[in-house]
């Protein structure tokens, strides 16, 4: 089967014509480095059926970062090159083009965003540039599926120039040259939305823009999700659905090993849906009842933030904040999308161009930044004992982030390189495309995690029933008990944690915890090891050498996390000191310390003028 | 007036003089668009010591304060459209 490589600079919609294209379902957002896997479909015209590949995006075809690799891969494998070219940005688009020509393969480029150059006062002469550039040039807007048509019917026509390889100046000369001859621009007023946009990237008005964008994104998930979660608690749980499994528990006889399984353990008779500890009834309760309807909110807002193109603007706020940590702002993406999943985090971490920076991320996200899953629990749990419990909880999180992100740049060689990110434009998010997105995230969540919850709470069932969590309870006891002052039984929720974070934090419920205790086991809990999948693709992409070190590092900070908890909470200082001190001491610390890749940097810079 | 990306005020314009640093440096700011003889217009600074943000051509960049460091222009004269940040 003939291949179809899609290839372009980041965020040109090469992702968006591939959909239209295959009508495969991709992840599409507005800003650089959705894409960091070929994604592959098929395209079928007449009798012929092509294998099309969504590229994912680059500058260049000679590589910088390990995601560009793919890309030059890509292209050298292909049949027929899609170039998607974004008019409203001519002149560096065909910097890449230029180089596409001159590989040994048929190329035919894709006008894209035709009607955004328009908006913007930019005309270009068709006709004219496909003369100068030897190849069909096909005007798209591939949102709408405008021009797809034409371009599959061109795709035939496609030509190799095969061109002799510019000097990097004659390039830039050449390419100049030709966006001089196609290209006018009529000069135009800012909109409200460009005036938006310079207003985000200004100190001034850029903090509180990013103050109320987050502030905003944490009041809309926690309260719509807890509105959502306890309508489901009340109506579902409380009523259809309990009196189901109060049924098939009676019906099953109120114990014995199957109903140990489904429903687990009964309190003075009743299904307890926190704590039971059945596949049907906590396994369910904490997948559907609490985890969806936050994480369903939470893609919802992230969704509007990606495809909007606030992101990027956040990355550049957040430039002084993450060089701290040994990162530039660009990093602080992954994260955020470690606050959904920490496993999309450390695949978008592959757009960073150093192990250094890969690593720090993987690690960072794996120990502070705990899953939208896991945070669901830890809000509802936590929340229960008080709102200073649960600052505590994040307070520790942000200190933990600071602090190990400090000693990681300070003693990891090198430094992190200042960034240089392309600013896409604002867009207003399409309705449908949001939805399709959310559609897609969440099914994700439905098909990988069901397995991992039902497994884990069919596991604690085994483990409990057969005695081996009293067995470890003993042995761990001195570690648990001594150094984090949980019940030696605490044990069993840390080796859950390795399939499910979420289910791991619900166990701790059974124990019986007091404030501080249930503090403790939820820092622990998030910072001890990433759960199964998020192992599956650290190990995947940091290399067995480096996740051995980053999980030596994650038990260590965990453990001492929970020591110091558990040696001041409460016990020294009260939940709401704690909270506000552990923000204040991580803030002096980073002020005092200082960034080491900055002061390595500019060492590197004196070297070389 | 030759100015680096730092010391240039928002809402000043130019065009790249010169940058400094080694070949790969120069390579991989010349890939997004960014080389000598590209008009420049400085946005923003985030703070004193954070990334500057330009605008060339039709798009914004940022760059962290020390690569802007490295980024020489030749400032126009009579600051056309000065914000004042």
């Amino acid at each position: 089967m003939k291949k179809i490589v899609l290839v372009g600079n980041p965020n040109v919609g090469k992702s968006v014509v591939f959909s239209q294209l295959t009508g495969s379902k991709v992840m599409i957002s507005n800003y650089s480095g959705t894409t960091v896997e070929f994604t592959g479909g098929q395209l079928t015209i007449g009798e012929d059926s092509y294998a099309v590949m969504d590229a994912p995006g680059t500058y260049s075809l000679t590589p910088s970062s390990k995601v560009e690799e793919v890309a030059a891969d890509m292209v050298d494998q292909a049949d027929v090159v899609i170039n998607v070219v974004d008019a409203t940005n001519l002149e560096r688009n065909l910097l890449l083009t230029s180089e596409v020509l001159e590989r040994d393969v048929p190329v035919i480029i894709a006008l894209n965003m035709i009607d955004e150059a328009g908006h913007k006062g930019v005309k270009i002469d068709v006709e004219k540039l496909e003369e100068l550039l030897g190849v069909p040039v096909i005007p798209t807007v591939a949102v709408s599926g405008e021009g797809l048509k034409k371009l599959v019917d061109a795709l035939p026509k496609a030509i190799n120039r095969k061109k002799k390889p510019l000097e990097v100046a004659d390039r830039w000369a050449y390419v100049g040259s030709v966006v001089g001859e196609v290209q006018t621009i009529i000069h135009r007023h800012h909109t409200w939305l460009e005036s938006l946009q310079d207003d985000s990237l200004r100190p001034l008005t850029g903090i509180p823009i990013v103050a109320i964008v987050l502030y905003l994104a944490f009041q809309l998930v926690i309260g719509v999700g807890e509105v959502i979660a306890a309508f489901l608690e009340e109506y579902f749980f409380g009523g259809f659905y309990g009196l189901l499994m109060n049924r098939l528990s009676e019906w099953l006889g109120s114990g014995g090993f199957l109903h140990d399984i489904l429903i687990g353990r009964l309190f003075d008779g009743a299904i307890q849906f926190e704590e039971s500890l059945g596949v049907l009834t906590t396994g369910v309760f904490v997948e559907f009842g609490i985890v969806l309807p936050f994480l369903t909110v939470f893609y919802l807002v992230l969704g509007f933030l990606e495809d909007s193109g606030y992101l990027p603007r956040l990355a550049v706020m957040a430039d002084r904040v993450m060089h701290r940590v040994g990162l530039h702002g660009y990093s602080i993406i992954p994260m955020v999308l470690g606050f959904g999943c920490n496993v999309p985090a450390v695949l978008a971490a592959r757009n960073l161009e150093s192990r250094r920076e890969r690593f720090i991320v993987c690690t960072l996200t794996s120990v502070a930044v705990p899953c939208m899953a896991q945070l669901a629990m830890i809000v509802g749990l936590v929340g229960r004992f008080g709102g200073a419990y649960l600052a505590v909880v994040f307070a520790s999180l942000f200190f933990i982030w600071i602090v190990l992100g400090l000693i990681i740049d300070r003693f990891m060689p090198g430094y992190t390189p200042s960034m240089v990110v392309e600013i896409p434009p604002y867009r207003i998010p399409s309705l449908r495309a949001q939805f399709k997105k959310l559609g897609m995230r969440v099914k994700g969540l439905i098909v990988h995690a069901t397995p991992y919850i039902l497994g884990g709470i069919l596991l604690v069932n085994i483990l409990y029933t057969s005695g081996i969590v009293d067995y470890l309870g003993i042995i761990f006891k001195p570690v648990i008990q001594g150094v984090l002052g949980l019940p030696g039984e605490a044990v069993s929720t840390l080796l859950i944690g390795f399939l499910r974070k979420d289910v791991a934090v619900a166990m701790l419920v059974p124990l019986g915890l007091n404030a501080r205790q249930f503090v403790i086991g939820a820092v622990v809990l998030a910072a001890y090891f990433p759960c199964a999948a998020t192992f599956a693709v650290l190990l995947r992409e940091l290399g067995l050498r480096d996740m051995f070190k980053s999980a030596i590092i994650m038990v260590l900070t965990s453990f001492s996390a929970g020591f110091m908890l558990n040696m001041l909470l409460d016990t020294v200082v009260p939940a709401p000191y704690m909270a506000a001190g552990l923000v204040v001491a991580a803030i002096i610390l980073a002020f005092v310390v200082g960034s080491t890749s900055d002061r390595r940097e500019l060492e590197d810079l004196d070297k070389a003028v | 007036m030759k100015l680096s990306l730092v010391d240039m005020k928002p809402g000043q314009n130019g065009v790249i003089e010169k940058i400094m640093g080694g070949p790969g440096f120069a390579a991989k700011l010349g890939q997004i668009g960014l080389y000598r003889g590209k008009k420049i217009k400085k946005l923003s600074s985030i703070f004193r010591r954070g990334p500057v943000t330009v605008s060339i051509d039709n798009f914004q960049v940022a760059i962290g304060y020390g690569k802007a460091m490295r980024i020489m222009v030749e400032v126009d004269d009579g600051e056309e459209n000065s914000a004042g940040w």
